[in-house]
């Protein structure tokens, strides 16, 4: 089997806060703490979860923003910590990303043209005319005319915006993008739009993503295989219409019982988890879940259980299995 | 026996540049809550879903006119009255709760302070019976150890802890009536549900009736006993929550249902096509004729008025799903 695009190996990542200029006791948060997983050429994994389990610190790690405290990422097989001057900048080329706020994250000083454009010069020795080129190929394959290289950003609309994003992300071949919330900012029929365009992008470019979102349906339609996380850890990974039929971890159970229903009769497990998500400045001992769970054991107060692989694909970190 | 609150014929309109510019937010919506009920407005955003709940609370922008319309509370229509008179309405007979919990309490004030402020002014509690009052608010919205959390700032609190707090506040005057403008947009979902459940047991306490405005159509069928689905601000159609989800009549309500993704079901999306309309510059007819897949001649000149469906509800559409052809 070829390796996989992107491979995670027990990644953490802690942040220090707190602490004075006389060396009082400084405080870690934890924001990852040890998580594994890989995404395959042409895969998307869904990282679904609430705010503050680390979904962004994760992104951040991938797209080299940050470094990791411990543990190792590898791209196409190399260690990306290890990458030095034009392999890294090679990195970047091929790892890019789409945010949540089309609003904030595209210039509203620069014409659309040269937002798409600026990364192809960036990293490529291409002519005027060939950037050009690029330019309309790329507003054509989100579904614009090219004459729309031209206007600034306020002249479009949010989902429009969305779409720049996603041309810009794909400017210079990208092989794994990374979708932090792509959709949440955006209104329900837009929302629909954009996931067919990013499924159809995948099916002709072969792209990669890396799809983190906390609309569970969402993740569902578009990932392959999602991935649940919980304070820093995952809890559970499998592929996505085996998630939503046989969920095994009770934060995995609650999430979908919390997800609404799609028609009023319904019929649904609700469990309501009791409480709210702890600090991650000082995480639970054993599981870091146990304090809300309706079926922690006293063993879950003490040992913190390990992402094992119950059936093939399906990999759960609980005491109940 | 009339309606707890009737909204007939509303017309909100922002107008700007002299006069020069109108943007037509709420266009003619007509609908009614009884007591104990939910009723459910739901549209996408800048359908003028939020322009509505602000005129009947009055707490419309400074640009914002209400140009003709009725809203009854109690069969007394609100739209004559002062702001002073409209102060002793709200609170103690409508009340609100916003979407973003931290805009909407003061960060200034401790918890008790806040919550007790409208059992002040509105129920006249003092003293010892309003300590007890506010307890009791903090209980039913189950904040753990309320005599000592009531002293607290917001600052020290969750976001899904605040917007219980909020809750709490809406309650404290004893309203006939409770307007949610997406109060749980910004709650994780976990959060989301516990939040939902919490409403739910309040109304079900209290019988007080619930205006629930959401772009989620999850939430509606959770919540809302009927359903008034707006565009380019208007009701385009208006229904029990089964009949909407399960016969649809408008072709944007339709439309709206195809675009959420089933949980477990790979099956296409179809969004909408193009975008919501300028409300400053309508399409002529049917606002939604250049986005409907089943528009004919007729829907390019002609506003369709809104007809009753047998049974409940009504649709304003010139061909309504599951009709045969309207003649004329």
């Amino acid at each position: 089997m070829a390796s996989p695009l992107l491979e995670v190996h027990d990644v953490q990542k802690h942040f220090p806060i707190g602490g004075s200029l006389f060396g009082a006791k400084r405080a870690l948060v934890k924001a990852v703490d040890g998580i594994s997983f890989t995404i395959d050429t042409g895969e998307t994994l869904g990282l679904v979860g609430e705010s503050g389990c680390g979904k962004t610190t994760t992104s951040k790690l991938v797209l080299a923003a940050e470094t990791p405290t411990a543990g190792r990422i590898e791209f196409e097989g190399r260690d990306v910590a290890q990458l030095k001057g034009p392999q890294r900048q090679d990195y970047r080329r091929k790892v890019q990303v789409v945010f949540q706020d089309p609003y904030s994250s595209l210039s509203p000083r620069m014409r659309v043209g040269d937002i798409i454009a600026e990364p192809v010069r960036a990293h490529e020795r291409l002519s005027s005319a060939d950037v050009r080129a690029r330019v309309t190929e790329l507003l054509e394959l989100v579904g614009f005319r090219p004459d729309v290289a031209r206007l600034f950003p306020h002249e479009f609309s949010g989902g429009q915006r969305q779409r720049l994003a996603i041309a810009r992300a794909l400017s210079t071949n990208a092989r794994l993008v990374v979708l932090d919330e792509p959709v949440s900012a955006l209104d329900v029929s837009i929302r629909a739009h954009i996931i067919a365009l990013l499924e159809s992008l995948q099916a002709r470019l072969a792209v990669s993503y890396l799809f983190i979102a906390h609309d569970l349906a969402a993740v569902a339609h578009l990932s392959q295989r999602t991935a649940v996380m919980y304070l820093g850890k995952l809890v559970e990974v499998a592929e996505s219409l085996e998630l939503c039929a046989r969920p095994l971890h009770p934060y995995t159970k609650a999430l979908y019982a919390a997800s609404l229903p799609s028609h009023p009769d319904e019929a649904r497990e609700e469990i309501v988890l009791a409480g709210e998500v702890p600090s991650a400045i000082d995480p639970p001992r054993g599981c870091h879940f146990h304090p809300r769970c309706p079926f922690a054991m006293p063993r879950c107060l003490e040992q913190e259980p390990a992402l094992v692989e119950l059936s093939p694909g399906h990999r759960v970190a609980c005491h109940l299995y | 026996m009339a309606p707890l609150l009737l909204v007939e014929d509303l017309r909100t309109y922002y107008v700007g540049f002299g006069g020069t510019r109108v943007v037509k937010a709420v266009d003619g919506v007509s609908f009614s809550v009884e007591a104990g009920e939910t009723f459910g407005l739901v549209g996408e955003s800048g359908c003028g879903k939020t322009t509505t709940c602000h005129a009947i609370v009055r707490l419309l922008a400074p640009s914002a006119r209400i140009v003709s319309g009725r809203i009854e509370l109690e069969g007394e229509d609100l739209v004559p009255k002062s702001q002073g008179e409209m102060r002793r309405i709200r609170g103690r007979r409508i009340a609100t709760i916003l979407q973003d919990p931290m805009a909407s309490l003061d960060p200034l004030f401790s918890i008790y302070d806040q919550v007790a402020e409208p059992a002040y002014y509105h129920q006249g509690l003092r003293g010892r019976s309003l300590r007890v009052r506010v307890k009791q608010l903090l209980d039913a919205v189950r904040i753990p150890s309320p005599e000592l959390r009531m002293k607290d700032y917001p600052h020290q609190m969750s976001g899904g802890m605040r917007q219980r707090i909020v809750g709490a506040i809406a309650q404290a005057g004893g309203p006939r009536i409770i307007i949610a403008d997406e109060p749980t947009t910004n709650l994780d979902v976990t959060i989301q549900l516990q939040y939902l459940n919490l409403l739910k047991d309040l109304q079900r306490a209290t019988g007080v009736a619930l205006i629930f405005v959401t772009h989620n159509l999850g939430i509606v069928a959770k919540m809302c006993d009927r359903v008034g689905v707006m565009y380019a601000g208007k009701i385009v159609e208006m229904q029990s929550v089964r009949g909407l989800f399960y016969r649809p009549r408008h072709p944007y309500t339709r439309a709206l249902l195809d675009s959420i993704p089933k949980l477990g079901v790979r099956e296409a999306l179809c969004g909408i096509p193009g975008q919501p309309p300028d409300l400053a510059d309508l399409p002529r007819g049917c606002s939604f004729h250049p986005r409907c897949p089943r528009a004919v001649d007729r829907c390019l000149d002609e506003e369709p008025k809104s007809h009753a469906l047998n049974g409940d509800g009504s649709v304003r559409c010139w061909l309504p799903i599951g009709e045969p052809a309207a003649n004329g």
